[in-house]
């Protein structure tokens, strides 16, 4: 066996069982969203009226309905797998733009100085004293639902998190000899946030990244689940089960189903967010 | 003191200020609030009488400090839809919304605080990791999720408990614990990282070494001096569940603010939305004020640094 393989065994073993547990059911939920348009056995909006709300393995003109059917009639399989791919894509744009915008602020904030420092964390705290998750049903309301607006409200009401993060590390890392050395030898601001300074806070902003990814996918799920996030005919886990949810006496699968799928979706994201933080914060190893 | 209360003061005002003018942005992203505030079918005639009689139609900073008037003098708008001060409508609602948010705390405290000092205390063991267990599941299941599992388990399929309710405290138990789970997880959290931190100091060593069981450094000195970021956390938790609720009264057909939120937003009733949004947002700033003045109280040190 190659040193390589043997390294790379090492390290492994020191990967907690659960760690390596959550990361399969992640890499699972994931393969599964993308490859949804191969591996859903029929037209996730294709309805049945004869069908309507059927239990799990159902059968009807040759196709069997493995996890039933909706109040439509249509495949609570094949709804469950599209609608994997619409909570992941929200969750992780909204991360992107969350990040970009807040990771950009912070690093301004704390390499200026001055008037915009003060400016911009004011705003954060600002920001951060409207309840995120109703900031977004008003923005949303206001603007009405889609995807791409739920995105950017998304993305646009949860940036003040990474800003603090960022600025906190900025002001540590600003001072350092080989900051120093790149301003002296007539590097401009652009640069050295974006080649000097992102590099060397990337690690908390990282930790900060995955806790809201976890977040980002709860909060789609309610909006949808309140009606003001992805509308029909397409659907994401929480606006399937907003469905549900009025059925629950009789069709206890509709909810059942992509709920589980949230929930373990979510879990191993919380799961794997608390082991990287562990990781890339050795202080916080020993607690 | 006086001081540290007087700054602490003006920042929370700020704050509020801000939070109004955010508000105020949202509200005429649109482009024209009016749109926002009539039926869908209403006729141009309509829109633009009620355009000019609402004000919008002048500059967008006459508009702005009028809506600062009106705020300060109480006055939230009347309620389109249904024609009274949108103001009495939310504040109507408010008590059922209280009850609910009181229940969850309690399941939120009783539950976390002790589960944390056990989590801090008993590190390695088998009650850790399953209490561990139980805290990141509390965290990871959407409000609305364990809403309808405990309809489906308690309400319809036991039938011990109503599956929706209007105030009495059999209907307020379902609402409370999927209202709480996730501050649950939090309080867990931060009690047990806190006495973790204390744990490792001084005293409790000089304390062990003169023979005091764990136990009763725990309870006798460590709980005390760990308190103090349990207690901030106590603060933001309570606006945080004000905002939950618009998810868990949603889904229990609970008669407070939150569901009140969604239903104005169906209606388009956006003013009744505006005043929820600004009513939950001013007792998130007044909790955090109150949790540092309580913080100052507690601990000497933090007036003095400052």
């Amino acid at each position: 066996m190659s040193t390589a393989v043997l390294a790379l065994r090492q390290r492994l073993r020191r990967v907690p069982l659960s760690v390596i547990v959550v990361s399969i059911i992640f890499l699972v939920i994931v393969l599964l969203a993308i490859f949804a348009p191969w591996v859903a056995p029929a037209d996730p909006n294709r309805q049945n009226l004869l069908g309507r709300l059927k239990p799990p393995g159902f059968e009807m003109r040759g196709i069997t309905y493995w996890l039933g059917t909706d109040d439509l009639g249509r495949d609570l399989l094949s709804r469950t797998l599209y609608g994997a791919g619409v909570s992941l894509s929200v969750a992780v744009l909204s991360v992107v733009v969350s990040s970009l915008v807040g990771v950009t602020l912070g690093m301004i904030a704390g390499w200026f100085r001055g008037k915009i420092e003060i400016l911009i964390m004011r705003l954060v705290d600002i920001m951060m004293s409207i309840p995120a998750i109703l900031l977004a049903v008003l923005t949303v309301a206001v603007l009405g639902p889609g995807f791409l607006k739920l995105v950017l409200v998304l993305g646009l009401t949860r940036w003040p998190r990474y800003t603090r993060v960022a600025y906190a590390q900025t002001l540590q890392v600003a001072n350092l000899p080989f900051i120093k050395a790149s301003e002296l030898a007539g590097a401009g601001a652009a640069r050295i946030l974006f080649h000097h300074i992102l590099p060397n806070i990337a690690g908390p902003v990282l930790i900060v990244a995955t806790a809201e990814f976890g977040l980002m996918i709860l909060m789609e799920a309610g909006l949808s689940f309140l009606g003001l996030g992805i509308q029909p005919p397409a659907s994401s886990w929480g606006s399937i089960m907003s469905v549900g949810r009025q059925y629950i006496e009789r069709a206890w699968w509709i909810v059942a189903f992509p709920g589980v799928c949230l929930f373990l979706l979510v879990f191993s994201v919380n799961v794997l967010g608390d082991w990287l933080r562990d990781q890339l914060d050795p202080r916080s190893r020993s607690r | 003191m006086l001081r540290y209360a007087v700054e602490r003061l003006i920042q929370a005002i700020i704050a509020i200020f801000g939070v109004l003018t955010i508000v105020f942005v949202v509200m005429h992203l649109s482009g024209d609030p009016t749109l926002l505030l009539v039926p869908q079918d209403a006729s141009a005639e309509m829109i633009a009488q009620l355009r000019s009689q609402l004000g919008f139609d002048r500059p967008i900073w006459v508009q702005y400090l009028e809506y600062l008037g009106g705020l300060a003098h109480f006055d939230f708008g009347i309620s389109v839809v249904q024609r009274v001060p949108a103001f009495d409508i939310v504040v109507s609602r408010l008590p059922y919304t209280t009850m609910l948010a009181a229940g969850a705390l309690v399941v939120a405290i009783g539950m976390g605080i002790p589960a944390g000092i056990v989590m801090a205390t008993r590190r390695g063991g088998w009650l850790e990791r399953l209490l561990t267990a139980i805290v990141v599941t509390g965290q990871s299941v959407p409000t609305f999720l364990s809403g309808i599992v405990l309809i489906f388990v308690f309400g319809v399929t036991l039938r011990w408990l109503p599956t929706s309710g209007s105030g009495d405290f059999a209907s307020l138990i379902m609402p409370s614990i999927a209202l709480g789970a996730i501050s649950m997880s939090t309080f867990a959290r931060m009690t047990r990282i806190s006495i973790i931190d204390e744990l490792g100091k001084d005293y409790v060593r000089a304390g062990r070494a003169r023979g005091l069981s764990l136990g009763s450094v725990v309870f006798r000195h460590v709980l005390r001096n760990a308190a103090i970021p349990v207690i901030t956390i106590a603060a933001l938790e309570i606006g945080n569940l004000l905002a939950g609720a618009v998810i868990v009264e949603t889904v229990f057909a609970w008669p407070g603010i939150g569901q009140l939120a969604i239903q104005s937003i169906q209606s388009r009733d956006f003013l009744v939305v505006q005043v929820i949004v600004l009513l939950i947002s001013f007792v998130y700033v007044l909790t955090s004020v109150i949790a540092d003045f309580v913080y100052a109280l507690v601990d000497p040190r933090i007036r003095l640094v400052r």
